[in-house]
């Protein structure tokens, strides 16, 4: 860890604001991710801007009948919200498949849209690794890859987003509240919120320099039945190897996003139309440039039996 | 004292204190935060110091240029050790690993620095900004490659003979009317356990005081004398806490070196904790296997020829892992072979973890014993059973000291319920999950070695025991302080057991679970020369005189133990050595394990639903402490079974997933309910306590009965440690 300065934000702008006059900066919220990146000096951020008492901790219903998560709400809080619970069921399932109880007390709905890939060369800074240290290349690949990509891959990196939770805002079209050094707001649909690898791995989001997240909207419920399928190699306290985040509404209609298999959460709504037709024509059209290693290629059949897992429990 | 001839009557037999379930001596120590491990201690004089280990990021080569300039400028840095200032490192003997590169790289993760400053976070900034500048040399990293060219390996000193033969065994084998001839492979597996190593090393002028983290002191103090080029004398090692070791902390590793080094270079103690991500790539580790196993049998199921060649790797002049171990004593079989073969790898140095040799020497065994019960047509508890022997199969007139192989099969098929087992695999469907059951046998050597205690008795009757054996979590000060108690007729709370420090009388620590039934025959000796010096002292006649209840008693004669004491502490010392009925008598420990698995058969997720172990070793010192060991090696063994692997990633040549993150140890949820039970047996050839280890057996053969559940519950037979789902998937049943 390197040395750092610190201070306490008073609001988001202004949080915003000391994220630009001092060029590097972090922003801290739980720190659940960040601090370890710290520690080992994958992340040198000199100043840290803690936005921990900035209100934003309130789950809130909105207009149009939907809710707004602040970005402080630590995810054991959403996953408890009994109006969570009852509209937004995959959402709750997504966070309670994550980390450990110690830690969703602690980790927050920004934060934990913005926590990095779990490569393991990217954990390791004797490694080459574009998204780490742009330009230096990347070891993953022709390496050890079997928790990595399967589909959205680039040549510059092969990495995965790690984020259960965000795999569950996807499915549910989730809208990213920001605010600017200049005090302008924006929403970001969460599909744009994420980003492909392409030439630049490092910029892993939409969020211009300072930007700093409010909020996550959830549009008005759309009613079905949830499902989070997480399948990893233990039973608690792993990544997914592939994760199906499903709501499957009562005439085999629905919407399927995948975890695990991309450097976001994937989603093709245009496959969603053959949901009724069974797993394999929905994940054959989610998956069908997938381009995965010899070590990965069981993710491709795994996401498939997974959303027949799911189907199959929507059914019964 | 010496023990040549098989025990008879003594006073352990009166089983007061012995045979109990009693809680753990030290335990409310560790509940409630007072039992330090080695990074810990408060009580250190001098200002402490803090060392950061800088690992090599290269995997073989050589350094050529290391520039530490701006990391001894960074604030609060005191010292930074080198190859270039720590003079001449010896290595150790059990470990061919050096300390340091020096300037030769010869894997990933080798020490290349230790950094010394004011506080842990200035040393490890200050780390990041030492330079170095290697010149890479081509390793080797892939075992499989060297599949042909690898020789046979080297006889050494652990492990037994690399080769054996007995009869005629490609002949017989040739001839069997029913044969299998498969290939297995487990894993690079890391020890992974909870306390790192960790150690506070501080000079006294010439003199050397550690606090660290290892299992064996007299093989710790051994080797660093020799890594440091000091007398032995001059060193003294405490480690009477620690935080698990599996094999990992034998002996000394590089926390221990480079500490010493540090506090000598900074002038003041330092502490050094390996972090985490170093552990994996810089220690020991139990290495990849490669073993193809050959089975002949008679159509009725009696085998006729059995062998087993097996492949590892290591650093140059490294040990074997030594897998055909087990084969060469479990099952009969009129002609037999093994062969171990080992490859050069500059991988981390391959070293004992938990039953070296025979735990993933028995995960290939148990499968192929499976797979051949079913060519066979025999249930495979049957067919172990039909294969039984009383007598070393190689030697046939040496017989097993104890033997109830049999008895743990039969007992553990009851409970188990083993009947209601499927032969078809694939037939048992719960919901989504498709259930199977599995089983196999186990052994594991019961080695004993010389083992000293230091007995000591006050005037208020407490006895107190030294002893430099260890506890590891395993319950050592327990059993340590039930045998004195036992000897000497107080109650356990009136026995202190004092552990971990070399400057007390050598045990063989905790190793090849050898430790409970080596130590507790070192305090019998003690406890037998103490209880002469107090019948001595208080005039009577030491053949008629009793031990209980807090008193010596003769004839009518009854005094409070504490009087003997009256004018002074008794202290005395022994050792229990041994004569040679280890070589006539085969002495091995015995289980069966049963596991039932659900798998899912959509995703091919497994998880475990109930598992089953059956174990006889001699005596059971504590029913309490004996089963959390059999337990914790059921959970390892389903993390070998499900999970445990270190990746090689074979271009860079180190292990990839080196934190706890990536290396995935079972978690409470992988976890069901487990059941271990104990054959009631004594083995009178082992010591006056009858006894023998557990820890390991606990292990061996946990991971091939789920492995082989895994094939009831799904047909498809996969022979690949770890068995992740994506080995079997394409295999699972086509979805509707
Ligand atoms: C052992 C372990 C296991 C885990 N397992 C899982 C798992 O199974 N599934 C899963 O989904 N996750 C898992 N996680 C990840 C966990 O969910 C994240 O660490 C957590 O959500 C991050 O939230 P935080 O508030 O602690 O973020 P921080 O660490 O505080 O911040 C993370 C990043 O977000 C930025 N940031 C924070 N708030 C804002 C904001 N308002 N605006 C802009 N930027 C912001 C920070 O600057 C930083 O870059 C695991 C983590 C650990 C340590
Ligand atoms: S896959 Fe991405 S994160 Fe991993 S090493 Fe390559 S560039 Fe780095």
């Amino acid at each position: 860890m390197r040395p750092f300065t610190y201070e306490r934000a008073r609001s988001p702008a202004e949080a915003a604001a000391a994220a630009i006059r001092n060029p590097g900066a972090r922003f801290i919220a739980g720190g659940t991710n960040l601090l370890d990146l710290m520690k080992l000096q994958i992340e040198v951020p000199p100043h840290l801007i803690d936005v921990n008492g900035l209100g934003l901790d309130r789950i809130e219903g909105t207009q149009e009948g939907g809710l707004r998560i602040g970005a402080l709400v630590r995810n054991t809080s959403l996953a408890a919200d009994e109006r969570v619970r009852r509209h937004y069921g995959v959402l709750s399932r997504a966070l309670l498949a994550g980390a450990t109880a110690q830690l969703r007390n602690k980790a927050t709905t920004a934060g934990n849209l913005l926590q990095r890939t779990r490569c393991p060369y990217f954990y390791d800074t004797a490694q080459p690794c574009n998204k780490r240290q742009p330009g230096s290349g990347c070891a993953a690949i022709g390496g050890v890859t079997r928790l990595l990509a399967v589909i959205g891959s680039s040549e510059a990196c092969i990495a995965t987003h790690p984020s259960d939770m965000a795999v569950a805002m996807r499915v549910l079209d989730a809208v990213v509240e920001t605010v600017k050094a200049d005090g302008t707001t924006r929403r970001i649909p969460i599909a744009e919120f994420h980003r492909l690898p392409g030439d630049t791995p490092h910029v892993e989001t939409a969020l211009e320099r300072g930007e700093f997240i409010t909020a996550v909207t959830l549009p008005p419920p759309i009613g079905g039945r949830h499902f989070y399928r997480k399948v990893r190699d233990r039973a608690s306290y792993a990544f997914a190897l592939v994760s199906v985040a499903a709501v499957m509404q009562r005439d085999g209609t629905g919407r399927v996003a995948l975890g695990g298999v991309a450097h976001k959460p994937w989603r093709v709504e245009a496959a969603e139309a053959e949901l009724p037709r069974g797993a394999r024509p929905v994940t054959a059209a989610i998956l069908d440039s997938a381009k995965p290693t010899h070590d990965n290629a069981f993710k491709v059949k795994l996401a498939e039996r997974t959303l027949a897992a799911v189907l199959a429990e929507a059914r019964g | 004292m010496k023990f040549d001839t098989p025990a008879t009557n003594n006073p352990i037999d009166q089983l007061k204190v012995v045979g109990q379930p009693l809680d753990r001596v030290e335990g409310p120590l560790k509940t409630t935060g007072q039992a330090p491990y080695a990074y810990e201690w408060q009580d250190v004089p001098g200002r402490m110091a803090y060392g950061y280990i800088l690992g090599a990021t290269i995997a073989k080569g050589r350094i050529a240029a290391i520039d530490t300039a701006a990391a001894r400028r960074a604030p609060g840095v005191l010292a930074v050790v080198t190859h270039e200032n720590a003079g001449p490192l010896g290595r150790g003997q059990f470990y061919v690993q050096r300390f340091l590169a020096a300037p030769e790289v010869d894997h990933y993760h080798q020490p290349i620095a230790l950094i010394v400053a004011e506080t842990f976070e200035g040393a490890r900034d200050a780390a990041g900004l030492v330079r170095a500048r290697y010149v890479e040399g081509r390793g080797a990293f892939d075992l499989a490659a060297q599949r042909d060219t690898a020789p046979v390996a080297q006889r050494a000193p652990f492990g037994g003979p690399p080769e054996t033969a007995v009869g005629d065994f490609e002949g017989a084998f040739a001839a069997a009317p029913v044969t299998l001839d498969e290939t297995y492979t487990t894993p690079d597996q890391a020890h992974a356990m909870m306390e790192p190593h960790a150690t506070i090393a501080a000079w006294e002028g010439d003199r050397l005081t550690c606090r660290t983290s290892i299992q064996q002191m007299n093989w710790g103090l051994r080797d660093l004398s020799l890594a440091l080029g000091i007398p032995k004398d001059r060193i003294r090692l405490i480690s009477p806490y620690i935080g698990g070791g599996f094999g990992g902390k034998g002996t000394v590793q590089s926390d221990l070196v480079l500490a010493a080094l540090g506090a000598r270079a900074a002038g003041r103690p330092v502490k050094v904790a390996m972090q985490r991500p170093l552990m994996f790539n810089n220690t020991i580790h139990r290495p990849a296997t490669i073993q193809r196993i050959r089975i002949g049998a008679t159509r009725d199921g009696r085998i006729t020829a059995i062998g087993h060649e097996s492949w590892s790797g290591n650093l140059p002049g490294g040990r074997t892992e030594p897998t055909t171990l087990s084969t060469r004593f479990l099952y009969a079989g009129a002609n037999r072979m093994t062969r171990v073969r080992l490859a050069v790898l500059d991988l981390a140095e391959g070293n004992a973890m938990r039953a070296p040799g025979e735990a993933p020497g028995l995960m290939a065994l148990e499968i192929a014993m499976d797979e051949m019960a079913e060519r066979l047509g025999l249930d495979p508890v049957a067919f172990r059973i039909l294969n039984d022997t009383q007598v070393d199969p190689e030697k046939p007139e040496r017989p097993f000291s104890t033997r109830p192989f049999v008895e743990c099969l039969r007992v553990g098929a009851e409970r188990f319920g083993w009947s209601r087992r499927s032969p078809r695999p694939g037939a048992v469907r719960d919901g989504a999950w498709l259930v199977g059951m599995g089983m196999a046998g186990a052994i594991r050597g019961a080695p004993i070695s010389k083992a000293g205690a230091r007995a000591r008795l006050d005037a208020r009757g407490i006895v107190t025991i030294e002893t430099d054996m260890t506890d590891i979590g395993t319950g050592s000060y327990t059993i340590v302080a039930q045998t004195a108690a036992e000897m000497m007729g107080v109650p356990l709370e009136r026995v202190v057991a004092k552990l971990g420090d070399s400057s007390f009388p050598e045990t063989p620590g905790s190793g090849g679970q050898q430790g409970a039934p080596s130590v507790t025959a070192g305090v019998y000796a003690a406890c037998t020369k103490l209880r002469e010096a107090v019948a001595h002292r208080l005039g009577f006649n030491s053949a008629d005189v009793t031990f209980a209840d807090g008193e010596v008693r003769s004839g009518n004669r009854a005094v409070p133990l504490g009087q003997a004491a009256g004018a002074g502490d008794i202290t005395v010392e022994d050792s229990m050595e041994y004569g040679d009925l280890s070589q006539r008598f085969a002495q091995q420990t015995f289980g069966a394990h049963f596991a039932e698995v659900g798998v899912d058969a959509y995703t091919g997720e497994v998880r475990v639903r109930r598992m089953l172990a059956v174990c006889a070793a001699g005596r059971i010192l504590n029913p309490k402490t004996a089963r959390s060991q059999v337990i914790g090696g059921m959970v390892m063994g389903i993390g070998a079974a499900l999970t445990e692997e270190m990746t090689v990633d074979k271009r860079r040549g180190f292990f990839v997933n080196h934190d706890l993150a990536g290396y995935e140890v079972p978690v409470h949820a992988d976890v069901p309910h487990l059941d271990a039970v104990f054959i009631d047996e004594v083995d009178p050839t082992m010591s006056p306590l009858k006894a023998k280890g557990v820890g390991e057996l606990g292990l061996t053969g946990v991971a091939p009965a789920i492995a082989n559940a895994i094939y009831n519950a799904i047909g498809v037979r996969v022979r690949d440690y770890p068995l992740t789902l994506d080995k079997y998937l394409e295999h699972l049943p086509a979805l509707a």
